[in-house]
Parts: structure tokens; sequence; C-alpha cells
């Protein structure tokens, strides 16, 4: 009996349900769920009314309208008789345009900086800690507009630029490059290129295979070199040097023919490229010297020279420190290309705030933009997650 | 007992002989470090004919060849520009800069009513200096002050319209007022809903989660110059017509919103280091979640991130500069303004000289932000080297 009582007390009170965890989480969800309900619906009730009263029709039926605006750096055919569709597409060329070669410089610039960081030459060492110092505490549109107005404008006009090697000139309305024009047969030079590159690979593949079951070695690296210059090369004499070069003729007041870089562009590329350079440094810097100094020591216990025991020992495991916020400034550079607003380079932003002044289609032409930068924003990290797996380590 | 013969144990002490040539002294250490390889013999000389040849340009360009008196922008011109330096001079246009720094401070806030602002920035400064210094006692009471009192004086002051303080519009405000107080708004606001947002981007309620997750990637994934067309162009279609928004405020709403959502993965990162017996423990003490989070986990977190939010900070203030896309006169903007609209300097150099002087400021706030985490770093870094 005694037993039976002692077991009843001990037995937990049953705890009011306003305590239970998962009733109360349930409830807030629940409160999260209608204020959000009733936000949208009160947001896009005020947008309706207030399209309505001007006049503005929703929809992406704008986009096939007749834009009347020009573009002046375009990859693409466009005039003013164009849809605004197009311009768009000629926007966000632009865009990437701007955000691949700013890649590709910043990237070039950055380790040769971040290396500088870490150079034994004490001027070197200075030189690059004052790079990074100054250009990662400026604004870059400031850097920009720095550029634009501050030193490409001032340079001379037309019938003043500077002539420089190759039949090039440099002045106010930028730079003038002969641009190479491809005859019948150049299809030959790329084929090569890429049977070159395949080839590459392949010989990569199997001399690694090789070198894992005799370990025999093979000079890839050399290999490589001579297949993806030397197939281009052959197939360029083989279909008779289709290549000529339009060179840009220098008349009384203007410049024709050839490649015309502009200026603003060039303000952009600049700027972005000299910013985001001085955040890689930073991170290759802090890559070389997150390996630590036992991996350096045993490589070169086991006799490796110091090329081989940076290139074989100390830059694949960098790379793994280096490649997730390399990532992040590559997509920082990308959409920082969209302060090229500010000095009318005619990328996605601009294009679009001209549409949006035109047509007021405020909400579709948002729209456009985060849906493009997103995606891009998810390819470059799609394509960088790739990258990093494959560098990863390969643990057991 | 054999006395022992001590006669070859050497009495006096020997001299201190000095350290080979090779190893100390200047001529060791530049042998070290600028000649140590041929290799780096030829970058040393590479670099000090690159040094020799830009550094007495810039001097000569920022000091000895530039212009500090004028009245307007016949001083900053050659002979053959209509002024009276030598053709081919080169120097920067101080005067510019000088005649327009009321400018590029305020905007065009009126001049009488400055004052205001001069003391708004005062208080602001006596607030924030005890506050950055880590013996300064009153540390809750400062926080409060600083966070909670001052914005409602500063806008008082400000914006006036009260207390027989005349009305100043928005519109007229700008400079690196505008700059700093967008700065500011951007920090007070962000710190506290990046909190937010990084707890809910690890709450177990998968409606919280899943809202948290897509603010935060989308803000992220798309430039700041969209955030704030949307608060220009969008944020005044969603109120009720006839309610307007102020500009000013609606790039506030802009660039907080923007700078939260990354405070919020800064943040969510100094969660995510905090061990799991940290939870453990403040659940077996019976700590609810607000308590759990506000005692235990977050004074931890935050105090491992601070270089992470301080590094926001920093790009929170160079981020204000994109105000300009949609027309506000921040400092940045101000200098812009006054170098393409502004025909009484227009020469060749105002613009160079505009930007350099904006760019100094910037620099000197963000470079002080980025030594003070540093500093900060190594202090709180004592308990946590593992």
């Amino acid at each position: 009996m005694a037993t039976q009582d002692v077991t009843e007390d001990i037995r937990p009170a049953k705890a009011s349900f306003l305590y239970d965890p998962r009733v109360r989480s349930l409830f807030v969800q629940a409160v999260v769920i209608l204020l959000l309900v009733l936000g949208i619906w009160w947001i896009v009730d005020n947008t309706l009314l207030n399209l309505r009263r001007s006049n503005i029709t929703t929809g992406f039926g704008f986009l096939r309208g007749r834009s009347g605006f020009d573009i002046s750096d375009r990859l693409i055919e466009y005039s003013s008789d164009g849809t605004y569709g197009r311009a768009l597409v000629v926007g966000i060329l632009n865009t990437l345009l701007v955000a691949v070669t700013g890649i590709v410089v910043a990237t070039i610039i950055g380790f040769l900086v971040g290396i500088g960081r870490l150079s034994n030459n004490w001027l070197i060492r200075k030189i690059a800690t004052v790079y990074v110092e100054v250009f990662r505490n400026i604004p870059p549109l400031l850097v920009i507009l720095f550029w634009y107005q501050g030193v490409l404008a001032l340079l001379p006009n037309v019938r003043g630029s500077y002539v420089l090697p190759f039949n090039s000139f440099l002045n106010s309305r930028g730079f003038y490059l002969p641009r190479p024009v491809w005859g019948d047969g150049a299809w030959l030079v790329l084929a090569g290129l890429i049977v070159g590159v395949a080839l590459s690979y392949f010989v990569a593949r199997r001399a690694k295979a090789r070198q894992a079951a005799t370990g025999q070695q093979f000079p890839v690296f050399l290999t490589s070199l001579a297949l993806i210059i030397g197939l281009p090369i052959l197939g360029f004499i083989l279909s008779g040097m289709p290549l000529t070069f339009d060179l840009p003729q220098k008349g009384a007041f203007n410049l024709t023919g050839g490649l015309n870089v502009k200026p603003e562009f060039l303000s952009l590329l600049l700027a972005l490229s000299f910013y985001t350079a001085a955040f890689i440094a930073e991170i290759v810097r802090a890559g070389i010297q997150g390996v630590s100094r036992g991996q350096t020591e045993a490589a070169s216990s086991l006799g490796l020279s110091s090329g081989q025991s940076l290139r074989m020992v100390v830059i694949p495991q960098a790379m793994r420190i280096v490649i997730p916020p390399l990532t992040s400034q590559y997509l920082n550079l990308t959409k920082n290309s969209s302060l090229a607003v500010a000095i009318g380079y005619p990328d996605l932003y601009a294009v679009g705030g001209t549409i949006l002044n035109q047509t007021g289609q405020a909400i579709e032409v948002v729209v456009i933009f985060m849906v493009v930068y997103l995606s891009i924003s998810l390819l470059t990290s799609l394509l960088m997650n790739w990258f990093n797996a494959k560098m990863a380590l390969n643990e057991r | 007992m054999q006395e022992h013969d001590l006669s070859w144990v050497r009495t006096e002490m020997a001299l201190a002989q000095s350290a080979p040539r090779s190893e100390a002294g200047a001529f060791a250490w530049g042998r070290k470090n600028l000649f140590a390889t041929p290799l780096n013999s030829l970058m040393t000389a590479i670099a000090i004919v690159a040094v020799a040849w830009f550094l007495p340009k810039i001097l000569n360009w920022l000091l000895f060849d530039a212009v500090w008196t004028g009245t307007d922008r016949t001083a900053c011109l050659t002979t053959e520009q209509g002024g009276q330096l030598p053709v081919g001079w080169s120097g920067a246009c101080w005067p510019f800069v000088i005649n327009r720094f009321g400018y590029f401070m305020f905007g065009r806030y009126p001049i009488d009513e400055r004052w205001r602002v001069i003391l708004t920035g005062i208080l602001f400064i006596g607030l924030l200096i005890p506050l950055l210094i880590p013996r300064v006692p009153f540390k809750g009471l400062n926080a409060v002050l600083i966070f909670g009192i001052f914005p409602v004086v500063a806008y008082i002051l400000l914006l006036g319209g009260v207390f027989g303080l005349p009305h100043v519009e928005t519109s007229l405000w700008g400079g690196l007022m505008v700059t700093l107080v967008l700065s500011y708004v951007g920090i007070a606001v962000s710190l506290p809903l990046g909190i937010i947002l990084a707890l809910g981007r690890r709450s177990r309620m998968p409606v919280v989660k899943l809202l948290s997750v897509i603010f935060i990637e989308t803000v992220r994934g798309v430039p700041l110059v969209t955030v704030l067309f949307m608060a220009a162009f969008m944020l005044p279609l969603f109120v009720p017509p006839g309610v307007t928004f102020d500009k000013l405020l609606r790039a506030l709403i802009g660039v907080a919103l923007f700078a939260s959502a990354y405070m919020a993965e800064v943040i969510r990162g100094g969660l995510q280091a905090i061990p799991r017996g940290q939870y453990e423990g403040a659940d077996s003490l019976g700590l609810g979640y607000w308590q759990k989070m506000g005692l235990i986990v977050m004074p931890q977190a935050l105090k491992l991130v601070i270089p992470g939010i301080v590094n926001s900070f920093i790009s929170l203030f160079k981020d204000t500069t994109l105000v300009l896309i949609i027309s506000m006169f921040d400092l940045l903007g101000t200098v812009k303004q006054s170098i393409s609209g502004d025909p009484t300097w227009a020469t060749p150099q105002t613009a160079k000289t505009g930007y350099v002087f904006a760019a100094l400021i910037f620099w000197a706030f963000c470079f002080g932000m980025s030594r003070y985490s540093m500093f900060m770093e190594r202090r709180l870094d004592t308990g946590y080297r593992r």
C-alpha cells in the first residue's frame, strides 16, 4: 500500500500546456506567418493602388517596347530601335565583361601583392603593405571617380593623343588598339587550341597515373605548354595565316577604326581591380601563413627544392584556405560593378535605371536586377564550390 | 688534502667581441633584407627606382608644387589656360578644398545653424572616446547614453523644429555629416537586427529559420545599389498614397537592412564557435531561451567576432558613399557636385584635388577603425588561445 502512495506522489504533475515548448514554437511560428501575410497583403494592396493612380501597368510586356536610347559600349548589335529587352541584355553582357576582366586583373595583382607582403625583401614588403592599407580603406566609388574625372579626363584630346607602339593611341576618349580581324579558316586556330587543351588534360592524367604506378615522372608542364601554344600556331599556318589588323587611323579630328576601350570601362576596371586586389592580397597572405612551418620543413627534408615545395606542398594547402574567401571577393567585385552607373558605363544597372526612368516600371526593373545578380552570385558560388571541393583535403 | 693548481683558470673576464660584420649592423640588415639573392637584389633595385620616380612626383603634387591660396579658379590655371602658373604645371589646388570646406562638412545646412551640427559632433566624440578606452568605467551607462539618449538629442538638434530651434529639412543636409549620420544609424540598427537575424537563422522553428535565410541570402546576393534603389523607388509604392517618406530616411532604411544581413552572418560565425557545452550548461541551470542567449551565449559570441563586426562597420562606412547614386549628397557627393557642377573652380586639377581630399578623410576613418579592432583583438585574445 505504502509503496503505491509514493509512486503516485512522484509522478510528474501534468505541466500546463502553455509551457510546452512545442506548443509555444507552433504559436510563435503561427504569429510570424500571420504577420508576414498581413504585411505582404498590406504592401501589395498599397502598391496596386499606387500603380493604378499613376497609370502604370504591371507585367513584363514593356520589355518588347522600343527603347529609343542608344548604348555606346556594346558587345552585340543594338541600336535605339531595339527593344528594352535587348538593351537589358546589352547591359548584362557589359556587367559580365567588367566582372570577368576585373576578376582576372584583381587576381593577378592580388596574388603578386600578397606574395610581396611575405617577401624576404624589406622594401617589397613595405610597398605591398602600403598598397594594401591604402586601397583597402578607400571607398571603391571614390576610386572610380578619381580615375574617371581626375586622371582619364585630363588626357589630351584626339589631336594630341599619345602615340603608343603598335599603332595604338591613348587620349581622352580612351585607348585605341588594333583590332584583330579573322579571315576564312580561322576556325582551325580555335580547333587547334581546343585539341591542345584536351590533349594536355589527357597527358596530365596519364602522367599522374604512370607516376603513381611506376614512380617515373613526365614533363607535363612543358608538354602542355607546347601543345596549347603549338597546335593553334600550326592551325594558323595551315589555314594560310588568316589574320589582319584593323588599325586605328588618325584623321584630322577623329580616330577611326580599331578597337576603342572607353575611359568609362577603363576607370571601372582599374578601380575595381585595384580595390579588390587589396583584399585578395590579404587573403593570399593569410592562406600562405596558414600552412604550418612543419610542412615546409618536411618538404625540404624530403629533398624538394624551394620552388618544388612551394608548388607541391605549400600552394595546394594554401589554396584550401584561400578559395572560400576568394569566392566572396569575386562576388563582391561583380556586385561592385554596379557602381558603373556613377560614371555612365552602360552596365545592367545603368541601362535598367534608364528604362525605369522612361517607363516607370520600378518593380519589374528591380526584380530583373535581383534575379540577374542573384543568378550571377549563385553561378559563381557553384563554380567556386566545385573548385573548392576539387582542392579539398582528400582524407580517408 | 691536495691543493689544486688553478693557474689555468682565467681570472679576468674576456671582453665581449663585437658581432661579425656580416651578422649585425646596417650592412648585415641590408644583406639579409634587401640583397639576399641576386633576384632579391634585382627586385630591390626595381623597387628603389619605382619609389624614387613616384614619391617625389606625389609629394610635389600634394605639397611643394601645390597652390595654397586663392579665391577662384584662376589661382590654379597655367598661363596657357588663363592663369599665372607656368605651362605644364601640375599640382593640387588646395584653395578649392579650403573654400568649399564648409560645404564638404555640412552640405547646404544653413550657416547660422551649423553650431548644432558641431555640438552634436562634440557630444558624440565625448561619448565615444570613453566607450572606446577599455580602462574607463561606467561602460553600461556610457552605452545607454550613446545608443539610447544621444540619438534623441541628435535628432532634436539636427532636425530642429522644437525648443525654438528652426527646422532644417534633411534635403539641406550634406557632406561628412550625412556620411556620419548614415554610418551611425546603420551601425546602431544593424547590430541588434543582425543579432536577431543570426538567432533566427539558427532557430529550431522552421518558419523563422526559412525567413531569416531568405532575407540574409537575398540581400547578400544583390549589390547595395539595388537595395538603395529599392528603398528609393519602391518604398514609396509600398505605403498608402499620401504618406511620404523622407529621402534620407529611405536611404537609412536601405543601408541599415543591407548592413544587418552582413552583420547576421558575422554573428552567426560567433554563435557557431561557442561549444555545445555552453548551451547545455545554460539549459541545465534552467535558463530560458532568452536568458541562455543573453547571459551565456551572446556575450561570448560577440566577444569572439569583434574584429568581424568592426570589419562590417568599415564596409558600411565605405558603402555609405553609394547614396550618391540615388542623388544624395554625402561627403563624396558634395565633392563630386563641387567638381562637376561649379564653374568657379573648374580647373584640370580640381577633380584630382577634391577626390584626394575625400580619400584622405575616408582613409583616416577606416584606418582608425581597423587599427582599433586590431587593438581590441589583441586585448580580448587572452582566454581563447587554444
